[in-house]
C-alpha cells in the first residue's frame, strides 16, 4: 500500500495567485524600462528563481518533506552550478 | 567460533531505516535529480554560447512572441495547480474531484503542447529555423535592415529549438503519463485515500516540468 507523507496543506490557490502576479511582473520587466540591462537581468532571474522555489516548496511539497529527501533534490543544484561555471570559465579562457 | 562469526554478520538492531518514502516516489526523485543535470547541461550550453558569442543577440520580442508564450506559461502554472488539487482531492478521499482535476491538468498540458506547435509553425513560416533564418523570408529582411544580428542567428535558432523542443517532449510525455493514469487507474476507481502513489509521482514530474519552463521562459524569451 502506498500513501503519501501527511503534513499541513498549503493554500494552493494563494500560491497560484503569487505565481500569476510574479509572471505579470516578469512581463512588465520585458518591456523597455529606464533601468540598465544588468539590473533587468538580475530582477528577471530573481523572479524566475522565486517562482521556481514556490513550485518546488509548495507544489512538490519539499517544504514538508524530511531532510534526507530534500537533500536528494538539493544535491544536483550545486553540481549543475559547477557544470555551468566550469563551462563558462572554459569559454572565457 | 561459527556463532561469533554469524553474530558479526548480523545487521545492527534496531535496523536503520533509509529515506522513509515508498520506492516509486524515491525513484521519481532520483530521476528528477538526473533531469536537473540534463537541463543544466542544455541551459549551461545556452549561457556559454550566448555570452561567449562575438556578436549581439536578438532583442526579446522581435522574433519570438512574448504574449503567446506568457499565456502558455500561465497555462502550465494553472495545470500545476490543477494537478496538486487532484492530489489533495484523492488524499481527502474524493475520487470524483480527483478525476476532474486530473482531466483539467491533461487538457492544460495538451493545450500547452498545441500552442507550442502553433508557435513553431508560425516561426518557421516567418523564416526562423534551427539553422537561423531562411533566405527570402520576413526574418531575412529584418537581418538585412539591421534589426536582427546576422552573426548570432544560427546559434539563436539552434539553442531555442533544442531547449524548447526537449521541454515540449517532456510535457508530451507528462500528458501521456497522466492520460494513462486517468484512463487505466482513475476511471476504474483504483485510487483511494490510502493508495494514490501514481498521482503523487506523476504530479512530481509535472511540477518539475513546470519549474523548468519557468526558468526557460525567462532566459529564452525575456532576457
Amino acid at each position: 500500500m502506498e500513501t503519501a507523507h501527511t503534513h499541513k496543506r498549503p493554500n494552493y490557490i494563494l500560491i497560484w495567485i503569487y505565481l500569476a502576479v510574479l509572471t505579470a511582473a516578469e512581463l512588465g520587466l520585458a518591456f523597455e524600462l529606464p533601468i540598465t540591462a544588468n539590473i533587468k537581468l538580475a530582477l528577471l532571474l530573481f523572479l524566475a528563481v522565486w517562482k521556481a522555489l514556490l513550485v518546488g516548496l509548495y507544489f512538490m511539497h519539499l517544504k514538508f518533506e524530511k531532510w534526507n529527501l530534500r537533500m536528494l533534490a538539493i544535491i544536483p543544484i550545486p553540481l549543475a552550478l559547477i557544470l555551468l561555471f566550469a563551462g563558462m570559465s572554459e569559454s572565457i579562457w | 567460533m561459527s556463532q561469533a562469526m554469524a553474530g558479526a554478520m548480523d545487521p545492527p538492531f534496531p535496523a536503520e531505516r533509509g529515506i522513509e518514502v515508498y520506492n516509486k516516489k524515491l525513484g521519481m526523485w532520483i530521476f528528477l535529480a538526473s533531469e536537473v543535470m540534463f537541463f543544466a547541461a542544455l541551459i549551461g550550453s545556452y549561457v556559454i554560447l550566448r555570452f561567449g558569442a562575438t556578436g549581439e543577440w536578438a532583442k526579446p520580442g522581435i522574433v519570438l512572441s512574448i504574449q503567446i508564450t506568457a499565456f502558455n506559461t500561465f497555462l502550465l502554472i494553472c495545470s500545476s495547480v490543477s494537478m496538486v488539487k487532484a492530489y489533495a482531492a484523492i488524499q481527502d478521499g474524493f475520487p470524483d474531484k480527483m478525476k476532474f482535476w486530473l482531466l483539467m491538468t491533461i487538457l492544460g498540458g495538451a493545450c500547452f503542447v498545441g500552442i507550442q506547435v502553433y508557435e513553431y509553425i508560425h516561426l518557421v513560416e516567418h523564416g526562423f529555423v534551427p539553422s537561423g533564418f531562411r533566405e527570402g523570408s520576413h526574418l531575412a529582411e529584418l537581418v538585412e535592415n539591421g534589426t536582427l544580428p546576422a552573426a548570432t542567428m544560427g546559434l539563436y535558432g539552434s539553442t531555442f529549438y533544442t531547449m524548447t523542443g526537449f521541454h515540449g517532449f517532456h510535457v508530451t510525455c507528462g500528458v501521456i503519463a497522466m492520460l494513462y493514469l486517468y484512463l487505466f487507474k482513475a476511471l476504474p476507481g483504483k485510487y483511494t485515500s490510502q493508495d494514490f502513489g501514481g498521482i503523487e509521482v506523476v504530479g512530481l514530474y509535472w511540477h518539475f516540468v513546470d519549474l523548468v519552463w519557468i526558468i526557460l521562459f525567462t532566459i529564452v524569451y525575456l532576457v
